[in-house]
């Protein structure tokens, strides 16, 4: 029990969880700046970069992956940008036709490419993948603190944590130069701090937590984990600190409840259906932000003048 | 057409640069000029009165002076330097913010904000730094406010905490957009009594005011625009009907009285 | 039969009444085009041309208002519903995909999604775009666990439950055309009644509010149209795309007038276009997914109207100024 526990759920539920974590710490930034919906842009404008990025390397590897998804990204931004500034098109309209027309694209490639029909499945870009998280060097709990064990974890779990790592050691740094330009973007600029400047480093982390976390757990939980934990950690708190790290509890606490609800709730019913890991978890973080503007505290009706 | 008049600059021309020097300044909105070729001196110190009619650039004035909009022609310096170099002894408080009044800030989280060019970038807040705002923020009278979320208190008392974060900011020059329109009588005491403070302290306060009956009480400086400079200088030279009525465009009359007609 | 049917196990061809393809002779897509195609392929282009002019002309509206975040949370949100209308009828006895049922709870869904995002963003602290993003994110996801659900049950017939996810022109039927087709004239019946409403509130809710005008209930008629248009849509267009036809044509009209009833008109004509030259070429290359060829054919005419639209379109400007600049040389 132990041993398949270690071998087959542990690694799931990590990947889940630190996934949620990385871009549940992004989200409270992107909630802030009103750009909720950066996880559903992101996840799809990359599919069309995964597609060609395998095909003109020919491999499925996690790097060639990451670096399409991310010259997708940087392709959308200057295709939303060019409309907008030089064709004048409404933001809002520019957003939605180019994210819409790319995810086409990727669509229409996948088909032309056959790429569908092979193993690299896009199919987990979209719905996550954090059932094959698996790791076979697990004997018992003492291969927790075995260098030789922990090295054959799986890989996602690496890369989360390098994006972890990264999205909090900026988010520490940075902390007041995040909260002026959240807060007062005109005001930033007269001290001589440039709100494009920390927009794009927090633009630019949401781009990382997404790429580390897309093949893993795939778009659903992206999207979610970006929005829910700190909406749901907006009602319960009037400060941005605090704020910040409830999102953190919540995603933890999504990560873990989920998965252990896909992975044995039908069981203990004795159903013998499934439920996908990664969506599971995002329905829970879901359901905590709908606890959290039922019963939170500040849950109030908006001020905004 | 109005004519640019001769105004004092206070001070003999060999001496330092004046702190803010406005050179042929020209700013398009829309491809109409909402200021053309303004050209001032500011004075040393004191409280300056910037004052004309609707859509007379005296807000755009302010925006371009702190490089908020772009500029067509003409240049602002101060005290010789540029708004990048000085940007540190220069406090803004504009009209309105346009902030998000859900944000998750305190009060004094927001005075705060104002020390936070002083604590560097990339540097901790420190409890030195929040002690130094809760102090600005009692200068207002809103000591008791400081743990109130930022959209909890009035119209008047957020124009306050604004106020406390360009005062923590510990600025010689105060740019300020209309703090008195629309405020409740405690506060334009508040803001009076900030004014004065300033004043002693040998800083320069430019305002945007919009109530020309308060110019002469308050200010000791006045600067009238239309779109171009039409008088600056002390207000008791500068600030004369003549000026005012050339200021909003009223034709004069014989004797320098408004001509009947338009009343 | 071909089946678009990507996100699942291989295609199983539907044992329902459907009339078989004609796939005698490969026409070229040029005959297609010119309604040469076969019965079956012209029934499903002209319906698809019904739907693009429903979604073109109400997505003017949407756009207008800033609709089109809360359109593309109402069209992932029909996923659950979708999901519990197939459960539904196979609760009942029925075959699964029952097409009432899933278009049904597909609605049912997507007013709960709307009424979702009403609340949350009027009732708590939360912005709008909040509010639809996470609206957005646990309607689909809970959609997506639903789906996974289904697969593991052994009732059969869910294998083409994915196509409502990107659409496909296979297998529509003459009845499903006609129903678009009307649905486009009832459309254009209730845009025509209230237009000079519709831009009124679009252009100014202040003031027309001040003016007695119903800007609650005009607003509530855009999210029911939008609603409409996603529903009818994804059959056809699927929902991750369904969207595109509400966002793309409109964004284009705007390079082509700029009348209210103008752009209204030209983003139909464009969403006609679209979805009849991309029904078409799904026709000639049944592999690909209908609404991606759709949005595909619409985003080609949007880059050709922001390149050569006379209303604010680059090369008539660029030409503009030069003329200008050239005026004023001589």
């Amino acid at each position: 029990m132990i041993f398949t526990f270690l071998q087959i759920d542990l690694p799931a539920m990590l990947v889940g969880t630190l996934a949620a974590l990385v871009c549940a710490l992004v989200g409270n930034f992107l909630v802030l700046t009103r750009q909720s919906m950066f996880g559903d842009a992101v996840g799809h404008v990359v599919l069309p970069g995964i597609v060609i990025a395998y095909v003109v390397t020919g491999t499925t590897a996690t790097w060639v992956m990451l670096a399409g998804a991310a010259a997708a990204a940087l392709a959308a931004a200057g295709l939303v940008e060019f409309f907008r500034r030089v064709a004048g098109v409404e933001p809002s309209a520019a957003l939605g036709t180019v994210f819409t027309a790319m995810f086409a694209l990727g669509v229409v490639l996948l088909e032309q490419t056959g790429v569908a029909r092979t193993t690299f499945d896009v199919h987990h870009i979209l719905y996550g993948n954090v059932e094959a998280a698996i790791w076979p060097a697990a004997v018992d709990f003492s291969s927790l603190v075995d260098p030789q064990a922990l090295a054959a974890l799986p890989p996602q779990i690496g890369r989360l944590a390098f994006g972890l790592a990264v999205v909090l050691a900026v988010i520490v740094v940075c902390f007041k130069e995040l909260r002026l330009v959240s807060f007062d973007p005109v005001f930033a600029a007269t001290l001589g701090l440039s709100p494009r400047l920390v927009g794009t480093v927090i633009v630019a982390l949401a781009a990382l937590a997404a790429v580390v976390s897309l093949e893993a757990v795939g778009v659903i939980l992206v999207v979610a984990m970006m929005v829910c934990p700190p909406a749901a950690a907006r009602m319960l708190t009037d400060d941005l600190a605090t704020q910040v790290r409830i999102s953190a509890v919540i995603a933890l606490a999504s990560g873990v409840l989920g998965y252990a609800a896909a992975a044995f709730l039908p069981a203990a019913f004795g159903s013998p259906i499934s439920l996908g890991a990664a969506g599971t978890i995002a329905v829970t973080a879901g359901l905590f932000q709908l606890a959290a503007m039922l019963f939170g505290p500040k849950r109030g009706a908006p001020r905004r003048a | 057409m109005l004519q640019q008049l001769q105004h004092d600059t206070e001070w003999p021309a060999t001496a330092a640069p004046a702190p803010i020097a406005v050179r042929n300044l020209t700013v398009l909105y829309g491809g109409q000029p909402a200021l053309a070729d303004a050209t001032w001196d500011a004075p040393r110190a004191g409280l300056v009165a910037v004052v004309g009619p609707n859509g007379a650039g005296k807000s755009t004035l302010l925006k371009a002076m702190l490089g908020l909009v772009p500029v067509a022609a003409g240049t602002v310096s101060f005290g010789g330097e540029d708004i990048d170099a000085a940007r540190g002894r220069i406090a803004y408080v504009p009209q309105r913010s346009a902030v998000d009044w859900d944000f998750p800030a305190t009060v004094l989280d927001v005075v705060t904000m104002g020390r936070y060019r002083r604590i560097g970038w990339l540097r901790p807040v420190r409890r030195a730094d929040r002690e130094a705002a809760r102090a600005h923020l009692d200068s207002v009278g809103l000591a008791d406010y400081a743990d109130r979320q930022i959209g909890a208190l009035s119209g008047g008392q957020q124009q306050r905490v604004f106020l406390a974060r360009a005062l923590a900011q510990r600025a010689r020059i105060y740019l300020l957009d209309e703090p008195f329109a629309g405020v409740d009588a405690a506060t334009e005491r508040v803001i009076l009594d900030v004014f004065r403070r300033l004043d002693a302290e040998g800083a320069l306060v430019v305002c945007v005011h919009h109530d020309l009956q308060t110019v002469a009480a308050t200010f000791d400086h006045v600067l009238l625009l239309n779109r171009r400079v039409v008088a600056a200088g002390p207000v008791a030279t500068a600030f004369t009907t003549e000026a005012i009525a050339r200021a909003y465009g009223v034709p004069l009359g014989p004797a320098g009285s408004p001509a009947d007609d338009v009343l | 039969m071909p089946m678009a049917c990507r996100w699942g196990p291989p295609a199983v061809p539907p044992t329902t009444c459907c009339e078989p393809m004609n796939v005698a002779a490969e026409p070229s897509l040029l005959a297609i085009l010119l309604l040469q195609g076969g019965y079956n392929t012209v029934v499903v282009m002209l319906g698809a041309a019904a739907l693009g002019a429903a979604a073109g002309a109400v997505g003017v509206f949407a756009m207008l208002r800033r609709r089109a975040l809360v359109a593309d949370a109402l069209a992932h949100a029909t996923l659950p519903g979708v999901a519990l209308g197939f459960l539904a009828a196979v609760a009942l006895g029925l075959p699964g995909r029952s097409l009432p049922f899933l278009l049904a709870g597909a609605a049912a869904t997507a007013l709960l999604a709307a009424l979702s995002i009403h609340l949350i963003a009027s009732r708590t602290r939360l912005p709008e775009d909040t509010a639809v993003a996470s609206v957005l994110a646990t309607f689909f996801a809970a959609g997506i666990v639903l789906l996974s659900v289904i697969q593991t049950l052994r009732t059969g017939g869910q294998a083409g439950l994915d196509v409502y996810l990107l659409g496909a022109t296979a297998g529509m039927l003459r009845g499903e055309a006609i129903t678009l087709a009307c649905f486009a004239v009832a459309i254009a019946a209730i845009l025509a009644l209230l237009f000079k409403e519709l831009v009124l509130v679009a252009f100014d809710a202040e003031f027309a509010a001040a003016h007695g005008f119903p800007v609650r209930v005009i607003d509530l008629a855009v999210v029911a149209l939008v609603l409409a248009v996603v529903v009818i849509g994804l059959r056809l267009v699927g929902l991750v795309l369904i969207v595109a036809l509400l966002v793309i044509p409109p964004s284009a009209a705007r390079f082509w007038s700029n009348r209210a009833a103008s752009v209204t008109l030209i983003s139909a004509v464009i969403g006609a276009a679209s979805a009849y030259g991309g029904a078409a070429i799904s026709a000639v290359a049944p592999d690909l997914p209908t609404g991606a060829v759709i949005v595909l054919v619409a985003f080609a005419i949007f880059a050709v109207s922001v390149a050569i639209g006379p209303a604010r379109g680059l090369l008539p400007r660029a030409f503009g100024s030069r003329r200008a600049a050239a005026g004023e040389a001589a």
